[in-house]
């Protein structure tokens, strides 16, 4: 497989490419430099539009930082999910990952759902990621590890994923998605409380048993084995 | 183009989820797999998200991406302890060596 630009080999553990860390930090505080301010003039614009209730530029202007915001974060989902695929390399695909779960909870801010992207980025970024780093680095002898796989199953997924997303798009560009009722302002913290202790209580105490459960399991299963 | 609708998170949804499945299908190392797993549960509440802020107006679909989010942290925690001790009976992570019960 090609790794089109991804590629770590067993003879390069000298040194850190400098180049490149630099060009990788860069990049990652454009992002954040133009993402904060956009957010603040998106969210408060559709604020204000939200009790004016009245067409007026600041709509406009709020929907065009949208469109350039969600361009560049939805780039950065797609290149990161794509380093994934491409990626050999096991640390490399957890670092791409930890691009597409950040980029992701900015796409939840983008969309007002203020809680949602903190809570992905608390839990996703911050734990889920932390426990597949750690399984990184307690399963493999050496970090440039890799398995490769034959080439009939690379040809094989592609074809099936690539027709499965041409589908999709074009299903989804095509539909007729009925009325559609945004919500400018988004939600508040307290509605999420209030509709997880009444409307969803059930599944709120199943989540939590199932929390019980996998730690549990979890302790159970990463005993040391005793002798018997 | 320049407004962003349910359309456009819905496209980029289904690419993550592709190449979440893509990732599934023909990586060998353990660990990979569960990235894939992680790109589909993401796709997968990108959409939820994306539903109740263009379509439905509700929070419904923020609050089971919660749920979703609660879910994956916990298969993330089951899995790895899987992965490790798969690592300590059988010296590797591939998943094709896994074989010992194939009859």
């Amino acid at each position: 497989m090609s790794d089109c630009g991804f590629r770590m080999e067993d003879s390069r553990q000298g040194p850190v490419p400098v180049f490149r860390l630099t060009l990788g930090a860069m990049l990652c505080a454009a992002v954040l430099v133009l993402a904060a301010p956009g957010l603040a003039l998106a969210q408060a614009d559709g604020g204000a539009t939200a009790t004016e209730t009245a067409a007026n530029p600041p709509a406009q202007a709020a929907s065009v930082w949208e469109a350039v915001l969600f361009y560049i974060v939805g780039g950065t989902v797609a290149l990161t999910a794509l380093g994934c695929v491409l990626s050999t390399n096991i640390v490399r695909m957890a670092t791409c990952l930890f691009g597409t779960l950040g980029a992701v909870a900015i796409l939840y801010f983008l969309m007002a759902a203020n809680f949602l992207g903190a809570i992905q980025l608390i839990v996703y970024v911050g734990g889920t990621l932390i426990v597949i780093i750690f399984g990184v680095m307690l399963t493999s002898k050496s970090p440039w590890v890799k398995f490769n796989p034959r080439p009939v199953e690379l040809l094989a997924g592609g074809a099936v994923c690539g027709l499965l997303f041409a589908g999709l798009a074009v299903a989804m560009w095509g539909a007729d998605w009925g009325r559609l009722t945004p919500n400018p302002d988004g939600f508040e913290v307290a509605h999420i409380g209030w509709s997880l202790l009444t409307t969803y209580l059930v599944p709120f105490e199943l989540a939590s048993v199932l929390l019980l459960a996998v730690m549990i399991g979890a302790a159970y299963l990463a005993r040391p084995e005793r002798g018997e | 183009m320049l407004t962003i609708g349910l359309t456009h998170y819905l496209i980029l949804a289904a690419f993550m989820f592709c190449c979440g499945l893509y990732v599934m299908t023909i990586k060998r190392n353990a660990v990979g797999i569960l990235i894939g797993v992680e790109l589909i549960l993401n796709a997968a509440s990108l959409n939820l998200v994306a539903f109740s802020r263009y379509k439905t107006g509700l929070l419904d679909g923020q609050i089971v991406a919660l749920f979703v989010i609660v879910l994956a942290a916990a298969e993330a925690a089951i899995a790895i302890a899987i992965f490790v001790n798969y690592y300590n009976n059988l010296a590797t992570i591939d998943v094709d060596r896994g074989d010992s019960l194939n009859g």
